[in-house]
């Protein structure tokens, strides 16, 4: 960024010098909401790889009023933050954000997000999920999916990569009847950016779930990272999805899905799929369940 | 004006005159009966505040330390495996320096699980970084709310606060205590201002990722800070003397100390028992007294020694053990003795991976020769012990 752009430079709310990998899905990913809540919002960010790639002390890429606090408490964070500004009166004028990633919220930070749904504070909850403990050095989380190796579940004569399939945590949120529960993708930054401002537009607790390739926990080229995410909705395995007060409202249509095969190809956790047809299969099982349960190609 | 109340309803009108905007706590015996008296507060509308209902006490400390971030005095109280259950967020809380208050209704630590009362949950978290009162009786723990309050949010200060009361003993037993007036109260506690705080107007960011060229001296800024309280502690309870016309806090108290061959140490409730048991030994002419420790955090040291250093014989009694070691609060008075031969010398170092090189080991030793130390900080970095770590009042 020359000397001449530092105006529009002022514009964005998580600028760069942060010390993300190259072609990182979520740095990118977070600069999108934060950019998109503007001025007149605070964040309360969980431990992961976004906080420690953004807030080195005594550096900071944030230009919103921004805290961690803890692994597994961002959603309660955000629920004292929340509770302050509506004893200030300004809750009206300032909206405030909890994230995390998806081991921070889909494990350690369920409980305190489900209490931060049910309790129906005017949040927005943002999960990037990029399929896996990326900051602790690739470990299989509730999201990480069907068949991928972490080092968790690494591949092995009596292992071959991870057992489960992903949470549903989309529904476990929509479940909470809460206004509104999305699933989004940096592969599909302007429909990303619309369920943002939408669900910053909407009083009460959201959920924004985004998916995030990761280059090195993935094992992808850097500059794949948006391809892989497209490729990721486009056979099924990511769908985009909307809820609104428990019923699912929008999808994402995908007319003709994609076989898995390239979307697992250019990703080094799937490569044993190329050799195990069991594995490649039951995991285009879960992209045809997908594809079915949604109605993505209806 | 002078009510019959028990302990827990003392302390929950102590915390309504303070006036916190948000509340937020998990029901715990014997806890319980200060949050059902506050949410009651809150529902008839006497006090004005956000009230949380939270799903665990793990939240309960993290929505008062997000609305404390925010700006905004708060309060929350536990007891028990609610406090240990907080512990995780009770040393963020002190590391992040934001002055919230709790009431801890001292129990007993499961297995077996125990509800009734003695004081090793809140000892547990001695190195959190709060500063940790124990009162005596229940108009010391509605008075020591308003005072923790003075002390955490003096700019200096910025420390969190636990005012410890044992359970049962103390929250539900009744007694006649002195509620005082609202006015008198906002003359002694003007409004929280906090320093620093989240604001869309001056966005700071805040729980930075601390590596091993910051680490350790937020760490000696938490422990210079907490030894300033040593001073602090009683001009705070000074200042409450002067409003309110009755003792307000201090790091010791004595009784009948002057004289005596024997001296009992101990915290919190059991006080009152042991004085009892002195005058009716005084009576018999029996030089008994007690070194009472009303600030476990920071211990009072110096005091200790100056009250102990002529008495012959010294009794320490503990309401919680560090299992495989021994009573605390005995380690703690004994290591005030630890004078004679040979000198021992205390030194701190390498936390959060500041590297702990020969020079190091050097420095510690040159450090011994000139003087005996008891908690110097190694290799710390000058400039950054400025404001930035809030140390030095
Ligand atoms: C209570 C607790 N347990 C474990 C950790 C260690 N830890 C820090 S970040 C992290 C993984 C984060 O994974 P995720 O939430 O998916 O975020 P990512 O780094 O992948 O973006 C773990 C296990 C911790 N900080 N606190
Ligand atoms: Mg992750």
């Amino acid at each position: 960024m020359s000397e001449s752009d530092n105006g529009h430079f002022e514009e964005y709310m998580f600028v760069s010098g942060h010390t993300a990998c190259a072609g990182c899905g979520q740095s990118l990913a977070a600069r999108i909401v934060a950019d998109c809540a503007g001025k007149n919002a605070m964040v309360a960010n969980a431990t992961g790889c976004l906080e420690v790639f953004s807030t080195k002390a005594p550096e900071s890429a944030w230009r919103t009023p921004w805290i961690h606090s803890l692994f597994e408490n961002s959603s309660a964070l955000a629920s004292g933050m929340e509770a302050a500004l509506r004893y200030l009166g300004k809750i009206d004028n300032t909206r405030v954000i909890a994230q995390g990633g998806d081991g921070g919220t889909a494990d350690i930070g369920i409980q305190a997000l489900s209490g931060m749904l049910e309790r129906g504070h005017d949040v927005l909850y943002v999960c990037y999920d990029n399929e896996a403990y990326m900051n602790t050095g690739i470990q299989r989380s509730g999201l990480t999916p069907l068949t991928a190796s972490t080092t968790t579940s690494p591949l092995g004569a009596k292992m071959h990569g991870n057992w489960r399939n992903k949470k549903p945590l989309i529904e476990i949120c929509a479940a909470h009847f809460i206004p509104y529960a999305a699933t989004a993708s940096v592969g599909y930054i302007q429909d990303l950016q619309r369920k943002v401002k939408k669900a910053l537009s909407i009083r009460g607790p959201k959920y924004i779930q985004i998916h995030v390739p990761c280059p090195l926990g993935w094992g992808h080229d850097s500059n794949l990272t948006i391809d892989i995410g497209k490729s990721a909705v486009l056979c099924g395995l990511y769908p985009l999805v909307e809820y609104e007060f428990g019923k699912l409202a929008n999808v994402f249509k995908v007319p003709t899905p994609k076989p898995i095969n390239d979307y697992v190809k250019a990703q080094s956790r799937f490569k044993h799929l190329l050799k195990d047809e069991a594995a490649l299969k039951s995991l285009q099982e879960v992209a045809n369940k997908n594809i079915e349960y949604y109605g993505l190609n209806k | 004006m002078k009510q019959f109340l028990e302990g827990s309803f003392a302390v929950a009108e102590g915390a309504k005159l303070c006036k916190p905007g948000v509340v937020s706590a998990y029901p715990i015996t014997p806890q319980t009966h200060i949050v059902e008296r506050l949410a009651d507060f809150v529902a008839t509308g006497s006090l004005n505040a956000q009230f949380v209902n939270v799903e665990s006490e793990h939240s309960a400390a993290t929505v008062v330390l997000g609305a404390c971030a925010a700006g905004v005095r708060v309060f929350t109280a536990t007891s028990s495996q609610g406090l240990i259950y907080m512990s995780e967020v009770l040393f963020n809380i002190a590391g992040m320096r934001f002055p919230v208050v709790m009431v801890c209704a001292n129990r007993a630590l499961s297995a077996p699980i125990n509800i009734w009362n003695d004081q090793q949950d809140a000892v547990s978290l001695r190195d959190s970084g709060w500063v940790q009162v124990y009162a005596e009786n229940n108009q010391e723990a509605l008075d020591f709310v308003l005072q923790a309050y003075k002390l955490g949010e003096n700019p200096k200060i910025m420390l969190p606060i636990i005012v410890n009361m044992d359970g049962f003993i103390l929250t539900h037993g009744m007694e006649t205590v002195d509620v005082p007036a609202n006015e008198l109260v906002d003359k002694f506690l003007p409004p929280y201002k906090a320093p620093y705080k989240l604001d869309v107007e001056n966005p700071m960011s805040f729980g930075l990722l601390g590596d091993p060229t910051v680490y350790i001296e937020t760490r000696y800024a938490l422990h210079k800070t907490l030894e300033d309280c040593l001073s602090m502690i009683p001009q705070v309870g000074k200042e409450f003397e002067a409003t309110f016309g009755r003792k307000g806090l201090d790091l010791v108290e004595l009784y009948k100390v002057e004289d005596a061959k024997t001296v009992i140490v101990a915290m919190g409730s059991v006080c009152g028992t042991i004085k009892d048991y002195i005058d009716t030994q005084r009576e018999e002419g029996k030089k008994i007294g007690l070194l009472r420790i009303v600030s476990y955090r920071p211990f009072p040291k110096e005091k200790v020694y100056e009250a102990l250093k002529k008495i012959p014989k010294v009794l320490v009694l503990d309401k919680s053990i560090s299992l495989g070691s021994e009573g605390p609060l005995y380690t703690e008075v004994k290591s005030v003795f630890a004078n004679k031969k040979p000198k021992v010398s205390g030194f701190v170092a390498g936390l959060g991976g500041r590297d702990i090189t020969i020079e190091t080991i050097k420095d510690m030793v040159d450090i011994s020769r000139k003087k005996e130390v008891r908690c110097e900080f190694l290799g710390l970095r000058p400039e950054l012990l400025k404001e930035d770590f809030y140390v030095g009042i």
